[in-house]
C-alpha cells in the first residue's frame, strides 16, 4: 500500500471532520478507465439475448462510480468485463493508457489486468487458508518474498480491522468479516482501480452501514479508482461520486446522476432532505420497468 | 415457572447430547461393552441352540483357535502377504484413479464418452473374472495386486472427478482476476480445492483394496489370509476359519485407521475433520 499513515479501519466510525486528503490520480493521460460502444449479446435457444446494448462510459482517476440498476440490467456483465472475465460483444475498453479489449477481440490484453482488484459478490475466501494467507493471495508467485507478503497482508489486514484474526479460518469469521477480507485480497497488491460486484449485497444492513462507512474511508485512504456494482439505491447514493443508472431487457444506461455530498459522508446523510430526493428520484426512475 | 424449569431442562438435555456427541472417550466405552454384549448373544445361542461346533463354534472355541494361531508362523505369512498386495494394488488405485480422475474431470466431453465403459467394468461381477485374471496374471501375487487395484480404483477415480468438478467458480475467477499462471492454479486452488474428495475416495479405496486381495487368494494360490481360510474349511476347522477373519478384520481397521488419519491430517481445515468453531 501506499507509505501514507491513515487513520486504522478500526476508528472509521469516528470523526467525520478528519480533513479528506484528496483523491490522487495515477494515471497522467485522461481516464482510468473508458468504455466506447461496448454491448453484450448471448446466444439462447430463444434468440439472442442483448445483456447490454452499446454503452459509453468513462472513469476518471479516483472517482468513485456506482453502477445502479435491477437484476437483468446489464451492471455485472459489464463490470465483469472491465476485469476481462466476461469479452464484449462489440466495443472497446481501456485500461488508463492500456487497451484491455480491441473492438472485436476474442481474448482480454492480460497486460492491461494488472493494476486491478476485484471483490465479489461471495467474500470467495478459500476454506483451506487462513485469513492471512487468503489476503497475501495476489502476491504470490509475482515478486514479492514471503516476508514482505506476510507484512503487506498484515498491514492491509490492519486497514480493514482484521488485524486479530491473521491465524483464523474464514469459516471461524463473520460473513462481514469475510467480506472485509476479500476487501483487504483486493487491494494487497496496490491496484489502481478497484472493482466490486454487489459486495454487501448478502450482508445484514447493520453490517452494510459499517461496511460502507470502511470503504468510504479506504477509498479517501488510498486514492483508487473504484466501481461499484449495487441494487441498493441507498447505498448507491451514499457511496458514489456519480452514478450510472441502467435499466433491464434490453440493459442499457438510463441515467448519470452526479452526488456532491461532502466527504467523509456520515451515514446521517441518508437524514438529509436533498439525499432523499436523490433516492426518490432514482427510484422513480427505477419503478418506470417494473 | 413450570414452562420456564421445562425449556431449561430441555436445553440442559440437548447440551448433555452434543456434548456426549462430541467427546472423544465415548467409543473407548461403548464399543468393549457392545462387544461384550455380541460375544454374550453369540455365546447364548450355541448353548440354547445346540447347533454344531461345525456349523457354528462357540466364542471360546475361537480364541482358542485364534490364540493358537498366532503362536504360528504360518498366520503371519499369510498376513503380510494379504499385506503386501493390499497395499500395492492399493497404491496403483491411487495412482491410476487420481490420475484418470483428472484427466477425465477436465475433459468433459472424453468422461462423457468413457463414462458406459468405466461404468461396464464396475457392473461385471469381480468375482467372476478372477478365473481370467488367474489365467493372465497366474497363482501368484500379481493376480491379487491387480484385483485389489481393479476393484478400489473406480472410487477412487469418481471422487476425484467429482473433487475437480466440485471447484467453485468463483474461486476459478479469482485466479482470472489476479492473473495467476497456471502452475499456480493447480497448486493453490485445484488441488487444495480437490483434495477433500480425493481423500475420501482413498478412504473409500482401501477397504475395497483388502476385499480384493482377499477374493483373489481365495480363488487361486496358496498364500494369504484368503486361501488360509480355504484351508481351514477344507479342513473343516471352522474355529481357525472364523479366527482368520478376525485377523483380516482387523488388519482392513488398520489401515482405514491409517488412510483415516492421513485424511485428517492433511485437511484440518475441512468440515469433514471436525473440530467446529465459529464467533
Amino acid at each position: 500500500m501506499s507509505s501514507r499513515t491513515e487513520p486504522t479501519a478500526t476508528e472509521e466510525a469516528a470523526a467525520p471532520e478528519a480533513a479528506p486528503p484528496a483523491p490522487a490520480g495515477r494515471t497522467p493521460s485522461g481516464c482510468a478507465i473508458t468504455i466506447e460502444g461496448v454491448s453484450k449479446t448471448y446466444a439462447a435457444d430463444a434468440g439472442p439475448v442483448h445483456a447490454l446494448t452499446p454503452t459509453d462510459l468513462e472513469v476518471a482517476p479516483g472517482e468513485f462510480v456506482v453502477l445502479l440498476g435491477p437484476s437483468g440490467c446489464g451492471k455485472t456483465t459489464l463490470l465483469r468485463m472491465l476485469a476481462g472475465l466476461e469479452v464484449p460483444t462489440e466495443g472497446s475498453v481501456r485500461m488508463g493508457d492500456r487497451t484491455l479489449f480491441a473492438p472485436g477481440a476474442l481474448a482480454p490484453q492480460r497486460d492491461a489486468l494488472g493494476s486491478l482488484g476485484f471483490v465479489f459478490q461471495a467474500p470467495t475466501l478459500m476454506p483451506w487458508r487462513r485469513i492471512g494467507r487468503n489476503i497475501e493471495l495476489p502476491l504470490e508467485g509475482k515478486g514479492p518474498r514471503r516476508r514482505e507478503r506476510r507484512e503487506r497482508a498484515a498491514l492491509m489486514a490492519e486497514k480493514v480491522g482484521l488485524e486479530d484474526f491473521l491465524r483464523h479460518y474464514p469459516r471461524q469469521l463473520s460473513g462481514g468479516m469475510q467480506q472485509r477480507a476479500a476487501i483487504a485480497r483486493a487491494l494487497v497488491h496496490d491496484p489502481d482501480v478497484l472493482l466490486m460486484d454487489e459486495p454487501f449485497g448478502a450482508l445484514d444492513a447493520m453490517t452494510r452501514d459499517q461496511m460502507n462507512i470502511l470503504l468510504q474511508q479506504l477509498w479517501m485512504d488510498t486514492g483508487k479508482t473504484v466501481v461499484l456494482v449495487t441494487h441498493s439505491i441507498s447505498e448507491a447514493v451514499f457511496l458514489a461520486d456519480r452514478i450510472v443508472l441502467l435499466s433491464p431487457r434490453p440493459g442499457r444506461v438510463k441515467d448519470v446522476v452526479e452526488i456532491d455530498f461532502p466527504r467523509p459522508r456520515p451515514l446521517s446523510v441518508s437524514a438529509d432532505p436533498e439525499f432523499g430526493e436523490i433516492v426518490a428520484r432514482l427510484r422513480a426512475q427505477l419503478g418506470e420497468h417494473e | 415457572m413450570a414452562a420456564v424449569s421445562e425449556v431449561a431442562r430441555a436445553d440442559l438435555r440437548r447440551l448433555r447430547h452434543r456434548r456426549l456427541l462430541e467427546s472423544r472417550w465415548i467409543l473407548w466405552i461403548t464399543t468393549p461393552v457392545l462387544l461384550l454384549l455380541l460375544l454374550g448373544a453369540w455365546k447364548l445361542y450355541t448353548v440354547v441352540s445346540g447347533v454344531s461346533a461345525l456349523t457354528v463354534p462357540p466364542p471360546e472355541a475361537v480364541g482358542r483357535a485364534l490364540f493358537e494361531l498366532m503362536g504360528r508362523s504360518m498366520l503371519y505369512e499369510a498376513a503380510y502377504y494379504t499385506f503386501y498386495s493390499t497395499v500395492m494394488g492399493f497404491l496403483i488405485a491411487v495412482v491410476v484413479g487420481v490420475g484418470l480422475g483428472i484427466v477425465l474431470g477436465k475433459l468433459h466431453l472424453l468422461e462423457k464418452v468413457s463414462a458406459p465403459f468405466l461404468v461396464a467394468t464396475q457392473v461385471v461381477p469381480k468375482v467372476a473374472i478372477v478365473p481370467l485374471v488367474l489365467l493372465w496374471f497366474g497363482f501368484g501375487i500379481a493376480s491379487k495386486i491387480f484385483m485389489a487395484a481393479v476393484i478400489s480404483f473406480f472410487v477412487v477415480m469418481q471422487n476425484t472427478i467429482l473433487g475437480i468438478r466440485s471447484i467453485d467458480p468463483g474461486h476459478r475467477d479469482l485466479m482470472k482476476v489476479i492473473q495467476a499462471p497456471w502452475w499456480k492454479r493447480v497448486i493453490s486452488l485445484d488441488i487444495p480445492s480437490s483434495l477433500p474428495f480425493v481423500l475420501t475416495g482413498i478412504e473409500l479405496g482401501v477397504v475395497f483394496a483388502i476385499t480384493g486381495a482377499i477374493v483373489g487368494e481365495f480363488l487361486g494360490g496358496d498364500d494369504g489370509l484368503g486361501a488360509l481360510a480355504v484351508v481351514m474349511l477344507a479342513g473343516l476347522r471352522t474355529d481357525q476359519l472364523f479366527a482368520t477373519v478376525i485377523v483380516m478384520t482387523l488388519m482392513g481397521f488398520v489401515l482405514y485407521a491409517v488412510v483415516s488419519a492421513i485424511r485428517r491430517f492433511a485437511i484440518p481445515w475441512h468440515e469433514s475433520s471436525g473440530r467446529v468453531t465459529s464467533l
